[in-house]
């Protein structure tokens, strides 16, 4: 194999453009010049916000990150109930979507027959392609609506002595946002979640049921541990999505800048205020902190995507290579 | 008999596990189905000849319609398609064709991670970058947000497609002396046409959706669009502008809207799927 592999670099090699060959060279540029773009891109992005944030850093600094007054009035802006705003109705989503997805995912790469997996797998990823502000109008006047009449009232009645359970509820809030975020990034979490477990080698599920296990056992034993990482990167992935998603929280959180225990309270994002405040203003203090809002939720997504890319492309090769049976 | 008991109880165990697996999936197309029918339920009775082609009404009257969205709509879609598409193509072709494995792997990363970027911060983007420049809020600059947006998934997809073209295909050109980038357009490409194509309906069907990239970019309007360097509605604003107004009748236009965008949306993206078969993986 690698033998063949070596005379086949050989012959890219002697393939390159000869000099002579115009077309060739020109070609070769234009598509190296469209792959720089991306970089470029990515380059000019983190510059231009960087940059438009300055005024706003260079008269905050660090307390930006740690004071909670948003007062454009006063022309004093603190970032703290964006933040908070933000991580929570996140990682709240993450909580119900994440063994939603999981289950999904096993039952779509494990459980399933065989003539079931791709419609059905189809079906769910078409969650993916609703756009956004139609969840926000179904969250506003569907979702919110039975929330608050039903579910929030009975928790609020026989658990408001917790204060995350505390009323009054309102429908739209946190924990809407974070039904309708949980809805919008379970596809992302299960389709590469199953992914990585259709990666698992089936000698490593042959082996477990060699030995007796029953069918869970043989997910528990082989698909999960070795399918970890893809998983982690997926739920990342996952998380991604929810802290930068806009118009559907924006619609039901609530909007207001307050950070209360209960997650019944409404709230405000640093997507949601970005949203609303930005078209507004034209210059000054109150957009540059807009614009270091957007730097800094730029600055976490470009983190958390880099570290689950590379955690999913871990399952993606070398031994764990599904084998095709 | 105790060893039996034990196998039972984790033959349960499993029954129960596979339960839980099924019930999972079950409930996530409960949304996916509500979503569906409220849409067409509430939509469905504002969709008329009139709504697909008149301007909207002002406060208080009832009546007129989202024509001015759904042109400037295509109008985005179209000028974010005319930037994207090329440059996306091209660079996934570097990718897949040309390789030199550091700027490659570089240029990899970089799509990804900038498809992960929230749309709301390409919006900040083009706005410092091309509204703050040219003082106005404009079609153009909506449509590079737009096209900004697509272009890790285009070149993503266009690379992975034509990995899947044999080496052997290329190597048979070659040897009959065409050249290399004769090679690539008329064998590589040509070959991977239909992948590509469906990763470039799906991409059109996801910018075609956005909301949060357009809201400081193309702004809204409620006029006929009228040029490339002036404000213009799209489908999504108006759906958004809508129902977050205290007017019945306008929720009415917003489901309506909806209804229209979601049409336009799974065409797009079942239709590419169904059309081409399946020649290309889920676009991640």
């Amino acid at each position: 194999m690698s033998s063949i592999n070596n005379l086949r670099d050989k012959f890219r090699d002697a393939s390159r453009p000869a000099r002579g060959r115009l077309g060739d060279t020109l070609f070769t540029v234009i598509a190296f010049l469209a792959a720089a773009t991306i970089i470029l891109i990515i380059t000019l992005l983190v510059y231009q916000l960087f940059e438009g944030a300055l005024p706003s850093i260079r008269a905050f600094g660090a307390d930006f990150l740690s004071s909670s007054e948003w007062d454009p009035v006063k022309d004093i802006y603190g970032a703290r109930v964006f933040i908070y705003g933000t991580i929570v109705s996140s990682l709240l989503a993450l909580l119900m979507a994440v063994p939603l997805s999981l289950g999904i995912a096993i039952y779509l790469s494990q459980f399933a027959p065989r003539w079931l997996r791709s419609p059905l797998g189809f079906i769910v990823e078409l969650l993916a392609a609703i756009p956004s502000v139609v969840y926000g109008l179904w969250g506003i006047f569907v979702l919110a609506p039975f929330l608050g009449q039903t579910i929030e009232p009975f928790f609020a009645d026989h658990l408001g002595g917790i204060p995350i359970f505390a009323g009054p509820v309102y429908g739209v809030g946190l924990f809407a946002a974070a039904v309708v975020l949980a809805i919008m990034i379970l596809p992302t979490i299960s389709a590469i979640s199953r992914e990585s477990m259709l990666n698992v080698s089936s000698d490593q599920k042959e082996a477990a049921q060699a030995l007796g296990a029953t069918p869970w056992e043989t997910v528990r034993m082989s698909v999960l541990p070795l399918a970890r990482p893809g998983i982690i990167g997926a739920i990342i992935l996952g998380l991604g999505r929810a802290l930068g998603e806009t118009m559907a929280v924006t619609m039901i959180i609530g909007n207001r800048p307050e950070i209360s225990a209960s997650i019944f309270a409404p709230a405000y994002t640093i997507a949601s205020v970005i949203a609303n405040e930005f078209a507004e203003v034209t210059a000054g203090l109150h957009m540059a902190a807009l614009v270091e809002l957007a730097l800094i939720l730029l600055v976490i997504t470009l983190l958390l995507n880099l570290l689950a890319r590379l955690l999913v492309q871990r399952t993606g090769s070398g031994a764990l290579k599904r084998k095709r049976s | 008999m105790k060893g039996d008991l034990n196998r039972s109880r984790r033959n349960l165990t499993s029954g129960f596990a596979y339960l839980l697996c099924l019930l999972s999936t079950a409930i996530a197309l409960i949304p996916l189905g509500l979503i569906l029918v409220y849409v067409i339920v509430q939509g469905a009775p504002a969709l008329n000849l009139d709504f697909l082609t008149q301007l909207p009404k002002p406060v208080g009257e009832t009546g007129g319609g989202m024509g001015n969205a759904i042109v400037g709509s295509l109008m985005l879609i179209g000028i974010a398609a005319a930037i994207g598409l090329p440059i996306g193509v091209l660079a996934g072709t570097y990718l897949a064709e040309f390789r030199s494995p550091r700027l490659s792997w570089t240029v990899r990363l970089l799509a990804d991670i900038l498809s992960g970027v929230p749309s709301i911060i390409i919006g900040v983007f083009v706005y410092t970058l091309l509204v703050l420049t040219m003082k106005r809020f404009s079609a153009l600059a909506g449509g590079v947000a737009l096209a900004v947006l697509m272009l890790p998934t285009v070149a993503r997809t266009t690379e992975e497609m034509l990995r899947m073209v044999p080496d052997t295909l290329r190597e048979a050109s070659l040897a009959l002396g065409i050249s290399r980038w004769r090679t690539i357009v008329s064998i590589v490409i040509k070959t991977a046409g239909g992948g590509i194509m469906t990763g470039i309906m799906l991409a059109l069907a996801r910018i075609a959706g956005e909301t949060a990239p357009l809201l400081f970019t193309a702004l809204n309007s409620r006029t006929w669009p009228t040029g490339l360097d002036k404000p213009v509605a799209s489908l999504p604003v108006q759906i958004y502008t809508y129902a977050i107004a205290p007017y019945a009748d306008w929720h009415q236009q917003a489901w309506a809207g909806s209804l229209v965008l979601v049409l336009m949306v799974l065409l797009l993206s079942v239709g590419s799927k169904l059309y081409f078969g399946r020649k290309m993986r889920s676009v991640r």
